[in-house]
């Protein structure tokens, strides 16, 4: 085999180790809510993982700076709702979880995703 | 003067003082009498005279302390959601017609047979790459800005595709433009693939805006329910009539509506009667007759009498609020169905990305020559061909179009995990009182047997061979008036209905379990069942045989008689309602087996039953064990809906895998069903079930198609014909199959709103 050939396979290689470490095997941390949460929603949700108490309240705040529109729509499926988020405005939305559990939520095209962790 | 309770948001809110501020701002107006505002809520509520304030006045005194009031935040926050979408819409239509404008001029200078055809500078590879950039950089900034965000979040979705895909073909097409000697030393000629890079961005925008025009359709049935709502209702305050915004209605307000108007909230009427059409909030196609203590649903329709209304439901808590609510929440739940997608969706993107990686290696080192040609356009062709937007739309978009068709239909569904179980239903149980029937009995047979009250002489009883019905039913009446028990109340309505004179009863008195006595004219006169004949020694020997048909068909029979003898028959019974047969019909149809679950002795129920063609026949069973009999039918392993009234079958209703509450006015027996048929038509649990199934049906083409579509073009992007059949796919190609790929999907589930769901009546 040629050297530009090992090289292009070595460096294929690697690249696939790399994406598949790079978006596959993140460890993500999770936030401790108690009352209220800001979730900035650009290129996913941050933080995207939060933890909240059960039987209580917790406000849930997302603000859209991304114009994706993906992102301007998102759908907590296991709570019944969808919400339209308008760019760079506050979109509050209250839970009071009755079950523990993880509970995934999404854009509106399933593409970008987050958990919300009733404890 | 005009007390009103008014709260709304502001904007800008950040400290406790801005709190007290705010306030003394608002209290100055004239007209306000009260002010408080909420840090918490960042919501200020006002007690004020409506007659002196406006919204105008509330949104300057705020505005002068440096804040922004949203007054009727609903109604704004749509409207700026609209407007925000249509510019959107508008910058995105821009982008489309430059970069594909600019697409195409690049294509016609570059695309071997057509670019001996165009101007000379077109072919200039320097004249395209300028063509090129502003494609690349400014109609492409979202996926760049898209992607670099997502990145940061270690996440990738199809702009990262997109963005991946056109940078490899612009850089490489730049880089042999601007150094084309270093191509041409490695043995590869020096050809540009600008048309690819712009071309895709160009046809993807353009899908971008084509799937944003018709996704707004998807909510349509919400807009429209929005929409049904009046704008405004004419008050009585103080003895005068006048016209202020809905949402200033408050409970007990006396409200006049007129032939043609629309009622703007619920409420019970207290003077005057017209015929209403209800069909756009439940329905229910005819036109209702109401008059003094019905109830009236706000955003129904008028038509042809003039009456007052007492407000009883405002703002959230009217029937239109409840609906628009639930239909919101069934449109943002998850179909248990949509799991396998959400669980490729997530893996999707880094996969294509390997895949695309594999592609270049794999032509680079075993390809034909030119192999980076074929390398790289291979690979940009896998990228731009990935499609994980049709696996995240197939589902979402078609449970958002089947429950707004149902809303319309007057049919609400709970969630799309009910939607998506009722199509699997193979056993239905009916509850009978008022749900199969009317659940109010009505007189159905009077029969007299020889003694009747004469006409003539109006105090006197005699004795005659003629049969008068009328007369029976007026002594019985008569008789019954003082009495508590339903079936009394039946015959009591009856002889109103006829607007019989009743005649005046002494001694009056009612015998627990057997019936009513008392004296009419002198005479004793004694009403009830069999038990109580026997028990007065009055024979009724002679009429047995019409007493036990008439039983045999369901219906209580009643005797009457004076003097020992027996004066006749009154049979009374829960009428079937008119459009059972015919729903069961439909049901039987659709191949589902249907059960009668009943109190009612074995007779009555089986009479009832046959006569609407049920054979399995649930009797005696008391209301707390009608869910333990939903859980015998599940244990035989059938998937069973519950249909009842919602209120007293609540635990069936639970306990079976769907259960269909029939509504009743304004008690949205939301909680305990999972789908309610507030057009209260029995006809519905079929439309209902055909819903399920037509939208399951969309949700497993799409999914069939989406999923199909990544599984078959990938590896032909990817170029596994190419050694059988010299097949390739050509990246611009592949742009043109993605960007229809999801607004095929989403297409495919507006054709939902034109599939028919109510069986026809012929």
């Amino acid at each position: 085999m040629e050297a530009d050939k090992i090289i292009v396979t070595a460096v294929g290689l690697i690249g696939t180790v790399f994406i598949y470490w790079f978006f596959l095997m993140k460890n993500e941390k999770e936030v401790a809510v108690t009352d209220s949460v800001d979730i900035t929603v650009e290129g996913g949700y941050s933080p995207s993982i939060i933890s909240i108490p059960k039987d209580k309240t917790t406000k849930i705040n997302f603000i859209r700076k991304d114009q994706s529109a993906c992102l301007e729509e998102v759908v907590l499926g296991d709570f019944k709702i969808r919400k339209y988020l308008p760019l760079n405005q506050k979109v509050t939305i209250e839970l009071t979880p009755r079950q523990e559990g993880e509970f995934e939520y999404a854009c509106g095209m399933n593409m970008y995703h987050g958990k919300i962790i009733v404890k | 003067m005009l007390e009103t309770k008014k709260t709304f948001s502001i904007k800008g809110m950040h400290c406790a003082s801005c709190v007290n501020l705010l306030e003394q701002a608002l209290k100055k107006v004239t007209g306000v009498s009260h002010a408080n505002v909420n840090l918490a809520t960042t919501k200020a509520t006002i007690t004020y005279d409506s007659q002196q304030v406006t919204d105008e006045h509330l949104s300057s005194a705020v505005a002068s302390v440096g804040y922004h009031a949203m007054i009727n935040e609903e109604l704004k926050s749509e409207n700026e959601e609209e407007a925000e979408k249509q510019k959107e819409l508008k910058n995105l239509r821009t982008k489309v017609i430059v970069s594909l404008g600019l697409g195409t001029l690049i294509l016609w200078g570059s695309f071997p047979g057509l670019m001996n055809t165009a101007p000379a500078i077109l072919q200039n590879f320097l004249a395209q790459l300028l063509l090129a950039t502003p494609v690349q950089f400014w109609a492409g900034l979202s996926f760049y800005r898209a992607t670099v965000s997502a990145l940061r979040h270690r996440t990738a979705n199809m702009d990262t595709l997109v963005v991946i895909g056109t940078t490899v073909a612009y850089i490489y097409s730049a880089f042999v433009t601007v150094l084309p000697d270093v191509v041409r030393n490695i043995g590869v000629e020096a050809f540009p693939y600008f048309d690819v890079a712009t071309i895709i961005i160009g046809l993807i925008l353009l899908g971008r805006y084509f799937e944003a025009k018709v996704k707004a359709g998807t909510s349509e049935a919400i807009k429209k329910l929005i929409g049904l709502q009046a704008k405004t209702a004419r008050v009585i305050r103080d003895g005068k009539e006048m016209d202020i915004p809905i949402s200033e209605v408050v409970i007990g307000d006396l409200i006049r509506v007129r032939p043609g108007e629309k009622i703007p909230v619920d409420g019970i009427i207290v003077d005057g009667e017209s015929s209403i059409d209800e069909s756009m909030v439940t329905g229910e196609s005819m036109p209702v007759d109401k008059s003094k203590n019905d109830i009236v649903v706000g955003a129904t329709m008028n038509k042809t009498g003039s009456f007052t209304c007492k407000a009883t439901k405002v703002g959230q808590e009217t029937m239109l609020a409840q609906i628009i609510a639930l239909v919101q929440e069934a449109q943002g739940s998850k179909a248990p169905i949509q799991r396998l997608a959400d669980l490729v969706s997530s893996y999707f993107v880094p996969i294509v990305i390997m895949l695309a990686i594999a592609t270049f290696v794999v032509w680079y080192d075993f390809g034909p020559t030119p192999v980076i040609t074929f390398a790289l356009l291979n690979t940009v062709a896998v990228l731009i061909i990935a499609c994980p937007c049709a696996m995240g739309l197939a589902t979402p978009t078609a449970i958002m179009v089947g429950t707004g068709k149902g809303a319309t239909n007057g049919i609400l569904i709970k969630d799309a995990k009910s939607l998506e179980t009722a199509h699997k239903i193979s056993t239905i149980i009916f509850d009978k009182t008022g749900t199969l029937t009317k659940g109010r009995p009505e007189v159905t047979d009077i029969v007299p047997i020889s003694v009747i009250p004469s006409k003539s002489s109006e105090q006197a009883l005699r004795v005659s061979k003629d049969l008068n019905r009328d007369e029976l039913l007026q002594l019985a009446g008569s008789i019954e008036k003082g009495s508590e028990h339903s079936l009394a109340e039946a015959i009591v309505k009856e002889t109103e209905s006829k607007q019989f004179t009743l005649f005046k009863v002494e001694k009056f008195q009612a015998i627990p379990g057997h019936g009513v006595h008392g004296v009419v004219n002198g005479k004793r006169i004694v009403f009830g069942n069999k038990r109580l004949m026997d028990k007065e020694g009055i024979d009724v020997s002679a009429a047995g045989s019409e007493i036990s048909t008439m039983e045999r068909n369901g219906k209580t029979v009643m005797m009457i008689g004076a003097d020992n003898t027996l004066l006749g028959l009154i049979a009374v019974a829960d009428i079937i309602k008119e459009s059972a047969r015919e729903a069961l019909e439909a049901l039987q149809k659709l191949g589902i087996e249907v059960v009668m679950i009943t109190g009612d002795n074995q007779r009555t129920a089986n009479a009832i039953g046959h006569s609407l063609g049920i054979t399995r026949i649930l009797s005696e069973v008391l209301p707390d064990q009608k869910e333990e009999e939903v859980r015998k039918i599940q244990a035989e392993g059938k998937i069973v809906a519950m249909v009842g009234d919602g209120i007293n079958d609540a635990p069936a209703l639970a306990a079976a895998d769907v259960g269909i509450a029939m509504g009743t006015g304004t008690d949205v027996a939301i909680e305990a069903a999972d789908i309610t048929l507030i057009n209260k038509d029995l006809k519905s649990v079929a439309a209902a079930l055909v819903l399920s199934k037509k939208t399951m049906g969309t949700i497993r083409m799409n999914l069939v198609w989406a999923f199909g579509y990544n599984i078959i073009l990938i590896p032909v992007a990817m170029g596994v014909l190419y050694p059988f059949f010299h097949i390739l796919l050509n990246p611009i190609f592949a742009s043109v199959a993605m960007a229809t790929s999801s607004i095929s999907v989403v297409l495919n589930s507006l054709l939902l709103k034109r599939k028919k769901i109510v069986p026809s009546n012929t």
